[in-house]
């Protein structure tokens, strides 16, 4: 406290004190790029929050870079497939780092209203990690612009020493394994059989948020899911194909 | 002779002029574009499928993310099918609030559809800002009546979810005193700008024959000089009551795309006036009380009914086998089909209109794809 009250008191003096930590943070956090790049209907949220009424170029944001080499952040806005996922990872492999990722939305998130579906991702923190999520179908622009605010807290208290891409890089993972689409779905290298089955639950476990320690690694407490046998979609109620009889059987 | 070489590029499907995620692969000869393959599917989010699993109710959330720019309109022409399926009424004041709310739709659609047009030809963000605030105002009294910005889910079977009350139409009047404003603004601006014209004049010719062979609806085939809209065609709701007109283009070019929305943007205003003019008292309700709307069984039998919305004719078809889901649910997006014409829309034109013509289809991937 006493040195916050010195260096208000030396600042009114017109002697400025600041850390490499501090200024290089500011720096950072005021220029955060996304990358223009929507999947979905929170594709037009984002386009309404870059737009006058919510004017996302107050928080320094407004430069949505069509190349992921130009950006800082990749908002995944919106739902990701399996046919759109590699796509996904290869273009957060080719940012540059620092680099990080906004989930928007619920499907991004989870899946979403469509997580039931057999061609969903269900959470693209599975395939890519994820600093910050917003939850929301579809979410508000001021949540948006929430996010951003979250993310440029995380940013603050970075220290140059200790963050994965300056620092201690021993272990970090920079390059994510792309899926690739095999005979029953998709395929994630180091991950057995079918990474994502349809009508199952997902084998494999989240990334450890970069906000919270993580350098790439999967999700440890989460269980692995293998005994989880994929079933069958249903239909509602008790009706079976055969019983209809609209002369598709077979 | 030289002898040229041909080379094929992909646009997408991470571009920022495609509208989403959706690729092309493009072959060109130099500039100019020889073949053009559409990829898409990069959004496939099994709407039919999760339309046989869902009750008909569960469904009505999932028509707003087909064409989520107008899930107002979705919201009608879903809620239709289930009422001809079903044999339900709808009270007049629904079918009025459900056409006040498809028009505003339809500007909304118009304007932003619009903007991110010019945006690809070069118009940098000043018609597209002019079109999303348009739409913020818009989508300000959509979330009044239903609570939500995008993602309304303000129909029901046998009407709407909540009735409109007098500070609705208050500001709703406020908000249309402006908007005449706005289409002279937009046209004035753009109507003879020697880019737009330079851009958009014999580019992307879709001739008559060719535009009805695609079966292509809405202002793509109105642009083409086709006076289709189901509006007149096969009219819905209460559509007869209103006098309003059909504009068509002439040539099918980009130019006579983008006159045929600022027409029908000027047409949408008429009726909403009309309609609020004659919208009749609260005494009649808002929703037919007989309709269980969470334990709905249909009859067994199919129906398909069909509205304009702003892209072209949206259908669903359902075939019920008389439980609470439907047996299958098919949706006819305007959209998918008016980009199956793309390919001849684009050929022999340079690569740079290709975006272009791709904007004046006006897609939205969540209803090609679905």
């Amino acid at each position: 406290m006493s040195d916050l009250q010195t260096q208000m008191d030396l600042e009114q003096q017109g002697v400025l004190f600041t850390t490499i930590n501090k200024l290089y943070n500011w720096g950072r956090r005021s220029s955060v790029w996304p990358m223009q790049f929507g999947l979905a209907c929170c594709a037009i949220e984002m386009i309404a929050a870059a737009a006058s009424r919510y004017d996302i170029s107050r928080f320094g944001s407004e430069l949505f870079r069509a190349s992921p080499r130009q950006a800082d952040v990749m908002i995944v806005a919106g739902t990701v497939t399996k046919k759109m996922v590699p796509q996904v990872v290869r273009l957060f492999n080719q940012m540059p780092e620092p680099r990080y990722v906004i989930s928007m939305g619920a499907c991004a998130t989870s899946g979403g209203p469509f997580r039931d579906g057999y061609n969903v991702v269900r959470g693209v923190d599975l395939y890519v990690p994820v600093d910050v999520y917003i939850p929301g179908c579809p979410p508000r622009p001021e949540a948006l612009l929430h996010s951003l605010m979250t993310l440029q807290a995380q940013i603050d208290v970075q220290a140059l020493q200790q963050v994965r891409w300056y620092g201690d890089d021993e272990g970090v993972v920079n390059e994510f394994p792309i899926p690739v689409f095999g005979a029953e779905g998709l395929e994630v290298a180091g991950i057995p059989g079918t990474a994502d089955p349809v009508g199952g639950t997902p084998r494999m476990a989240p990334f450890v948020s970069p906000a919270l320690g993580g350098k790439g690694e999967r999700d440890a407490s989460t269980k692995a899911l293998e005994g989880n046998q994929p079933k069958p979609m249903l239909r509602s109620g008790t009706v079976t194909i055969e019983e209809v009889g609209h002369g598709i059987a077979g | 002779m030289l002898k040229t070489e041909e080379l094929q590029i992909n646009i997408g499907p991470q571009h920022p002029s495609t509208h989403g995620v959706f690729r092309m692969l493009v072959t060109v000869d130099g500039e100019t574009l020889v073949d053009l393959k559409p990829v898409f599917g990069y959004l496939h989010r099994n709407h039919e499928q999760l339309g046989e699993v869902n009750t008909y109710l569960q469904n009505m959330p999932f028509t707003d993310r087909l064409d989520y720019f107008n899930s107002m309109v979705n919201n009608h022409a879903y809620a239709r099918t289930i009422e001809t399926l079903a044999g339900v009424e709808v009270p007049e004041r629904a079918q009025y609030i459900r056409v006040i709310m498809d028009e505003l739709s339809r500007i909304l659609n118009h304007a932003t559809a619009m903007g991110f047009m010019l945006g690809d030809m070069g118009a940098w963000q000043t018609a597209l800002l002019w079109g999303m605030r348009e739409r913020e105002k818009i989508l300000d009294m959509f979330e009044y009546v239903s609570g939500a910005r995008m993602m309304c889910n303000y129909c029901r079977f046998g009407g709407v979810v909540r009735d409109i009350d007098d500070w609705f139409i208050t500001e709703l009047k406020k908000l249309m005193q402006g908007l005449p404003h706005y289409f002279d603004d937009f046209e004035g601006l753009l109507l003879n700008s020697e880019i737009l014209l330079a851009r958009a004049r014999n580019i992307g010719v879709l001739p008559k024959d060719l535009a009805l062979a695609y079966s292509v609806t809405g202002p793509v085939l109105r642009g083409s000089g086709v006076a289709y809209d189901i509006r007149k065609a096969e009219p819905y709701a209460v559509y007869d009551r209103f006098k309003f007109k059909v504009p068509v283009g002439t040539v099918g070019d980009v130019y006579d795309r983008f006159l045929v929305r600022i027409a029908e943007m000027r047409e949408s205003y008429k009726i909403l006036e009309q309609a609020l003019e004659q919208l009749p008292d609260a005494t009649g309700g808002f929703i037919n009380p007989k309709v269980k709307q969470q334990s709905l069984k249909a009859p067994a039998g199919e129906a398909y009914a069909r509205v304009e919305s702003p892209k072209g004719e949206l259908g669903f078809y359902v075939v019920s086998d008389g439980t609470g889901s439907a047996y299958r649910y098919k949706v006819r997006a305007p959209s998918f089909i008016n980009l199956s014409a793309l390919a001849d829309m684009c050929k022999g034109y340079t690569i740079a209109d290709v975006v272009v013509i791709l904007g004046s289809i006006d897609i939205v991937m969540g209803e090609v794809d679905r």
